[in-house]
């Protein structure tokens, strides 16, 4: 169920960036509705930040467009950075102040002023848990905190366009999880988010992806209708002895992929119904008896997989 | 080490820092040609359990033996019977692939016999033949990665620890790691892998999940799935999900609700309300359900629902 059509938060035309004889960021379209959260998904060197820094107005493009709520970020980068906000990979935390004082001094860069500065930071230290470590230096604070003490600060001019480079690289699930409550919470509130990472499993949490490969968008959807677009189906097969399993289906009709798990084999068909007896006639032969096969739900990384396959032993 | 001892065996495993326990009586088990996935929160103390299974920090209390050697008092052999490798694979830019596993071989002592073989089956497992004299920098991050794990085992050790492996490679290029991976474990090989990525959990053939020290869970990923969430897991399809999750967040039998996606994930338990009976719950309180239905938990609910748990018992005694 998508909430209803909305104005257009980011859009991108014809986008390109190349560093020397690299080309970084290949030709490309987006578009980005008011209140999406939308993941720039693909392994690293596939062009996430460099995207990301260009739509921050940080990184001149070479060619292309960019509006982000409406301004026009190449134009008009000064105009354009009231309206959105970025958050890089390492975000700029003074470790010697407290969270507090960094919080202020975003403010301040920002021009927030002062009453309303106060005001917002306690609202967003509440949202985020940390109220009670608000005088606690920045620089003794574990990942997860650290994290979010980076997104208020972000925050607090109140952005309409937040932009996040791998906000949860090294963050423990527990924290990322803390993580993506306050980005829901801000998108009830209207703010668009785009973000970026290179963790399949949390591209599924996001309203609609674009999986990058080699600088280009190769395909974009909801994860849903990606999960759709795979070619083929997905079976789990649970045994207690899965290499022994995935010797007896490769190669066998109809498999297109084997994949090795801790205790079951992932198996990749063109058709389930017609490969599952045959499969479990294969698995029967070699003697195993213990196979359970059930269709299983493909993650977005079995997508990338099918649809990307592999990348070349050279950098292009 | 004898035919049948384990790879790993800590018994009541202990670090105390000043007043700080990082690691608190911990007990562990890995087998030969077992791959076995560390799981935890950062601060969780996997680092400091595997600096002392590495033979490098000295425990407070309680022992370790690695390979059958003690690594309080035999450090020096357990380090000749272990492999290493992180996720910053300490390979040189600037060296050729070559290069690379000759240095390697060299720190690790490997007997000048064997030097030709031993770099020509990590060559080939990487997949590197005929790039013998390619700049490492200019591979591409799954060869790197297929490359430190051939340099990591030059000196066939008999365990490998490897800390969190693949984060930011193709998933494809993760797949052919993983082959490999269980190739080595078909071999006799046991393996630690240290994570907090649960993508990378889901290829070990049972889970060690620690928290503030402690072991919290143990097992295959399918019995950490059934056993530990505390009722069903479906995925509803509904507008507002913030109201429906304020909603569904009080009210009787539900376990758990959090927002995923476009969708809310809840976990029903036992003597409350049903999966039946959400819809007409949900509509009661003016929210628009699409959909109910069952889904397979993921390693991460598991985890998350399994440390919050142990953390407010904890808290209560």
């Amino acid at each position: 169920m998508m909430a209803e059509v909305n104005e257009i938060a980011v859009r991108v035309h014809g986008l390109s960036k190349s560093f020397g004889s690299v080309r970084a960021v290949r030709d490309i379209d987006l578009a980005v509705a008011q209140g999406e959260i939308f993941g720039l998904v693909g392994p690293d060197g596939a062009g996430k930040t460099t995207i990301m820094r260009m739509l921050a107005a940080v990184l001149r493009p070479d060619a292309g467009e960019i509006l982000v709520d409406g301004v026009d970020v190449v134009a008009e980068a000064e105009r354009a950075k009231l309206h959105l906000s970025y958050m890089p990979q390492r975000f700029g935390l003074y470790e010697d102040l407290t969270i507090a004082e960094n919080i202020f001094f975003y403010g301040a860069l920002f021009g927030v002023p002062r009453g309303e500065r106060i005001a917002r930071s306690q609202e967003l230290l509440e949202a985020a848990g940390l109220l009670p470590f608000r005088r606690r230096l920045a620089g003794q604070l574990s990942g997860g905190m650290k994290q979010k003490l980076g997104l208020i600060c972000a925050l607090i001019h109140t952005p309409r366009v937040l932009l996040l480079d791998e906000p949860t690289t090294g963050v423990d699930p527990v924290s990322r999880r803390d993580f993506w409550a306050i980005l829901y919470n801000l998108r009830e509130g209207g703010v668009t988010i785009v973000l970026s990472t290179a963790y399949m499993d949390e591209a599924e949490r996001c309203s609609r992806l674009a999986l990058l490969h080699g600088g280009e968008i190769r395909h974009c959807d909801t994860p849903q209708h990606l999960k759709a677009a795979m070619p083929g189906a997905l079976l789990a097969i649970a045994s207690a002895h899965p290499r022994d399993v995935r010797e007896a289906v490769s190669g066998k009709p109809g498999v297109l992929g084997a994949l090795l798990m801790g205790d079951r084999v992932h198996v990749r068909v063109d058709d389930a119904e017609r490969r599952i007896p045959e499969l479990r006639a294969a698995i029967a032969d070699q003697g195993i008896a213990d196979a359970v096969i059930t269709p299983a739900e493909p993650g977005i990384e079995d997508v990338f997989v099918a649809l990307l396959g592999e990348e070349k032993p050279h950098e292009p | 080490m004898s035919p049948d001892s384990p790879a790993v065996l800590a018994e009541g495993l202990t670090k105390r820092f000043a007043s700080f326990t990082a690691v608190d009586h911990l007990d562990l088990r890995i087998e030969k040609g077992e791959v076995v996935g560390f799981i935890g929160p950062n601060g969780a103390g996997k680092s400091t359990t595997i600096r002392m299974l590495c033979g490098l920090l000295r425990p407070s209390e309680g022992r370790a033996s690695v390979a059958g050697f003690d690594v309080g008092r035999q450090p020096e052999e357990v380090r000749e019977h272990i492999g290493y490798m992180s996720q910053k694979f300490s390979l040189y830019g600037d060296l050729t692939v070559r290069e690379n596993l000759r240095f390697f071989a060299g720190i690790y002592r490997v007997p000048h016999h064997d030097l030709g073989e031993r770099m020509r089956f990590a060559i080939s497992m990487a997949g590197l033949e005929g790039r013998e004299d390619v700049l490492v920098r200019t591979l591409a991050g799954g060869w790197k990665q297929r490359l430190a794990l051939g340099c990591a085992i030059l000196h066939r050790p008999p365990i490998l620890f490897l800390d969190e492996p693949t984060s930011g490679v193709e998933p494809e290029a993760r797949r052919r790691f993983w082959d490999l991976i269980h190739e080595l474990a078909a071999g006799g090989v046991a393996i630690l892998v240290s994570t907090h990525y649960m993508e990378e959990a889901e290829y070990c053939n049972r889970i060690a999940l620690i928290d503030g020290g402690r072991l919290v869970a143990m097992g295959t990923p399918s019995e950490l799935r059934q056993r530990s969430l505390g009722g069903d897991l479906f995925e509803v399809d509904c507008v507002p999900l913030g109201a429906a999750l304020k909603a569904l967040g009080s009210a009787q039998g539900v376990v758990e609700a959090a927002i995923f996606g476009d969708k809310l994930h809840i976990v029903l338990g036992q003597g409350g309300l049903s999966a039946e009976e959400l819809p007409r719950f949900l509509a009661e309180r003016e929210i628009r359900v699409g959909s109910v239905r069952p889904a397979t938990p993921s390693l991460e609910d598991v985890f998350v629902r399994l440390v919050s748990t142990t953390r407010e018992t904890r808290a209560a005694s």
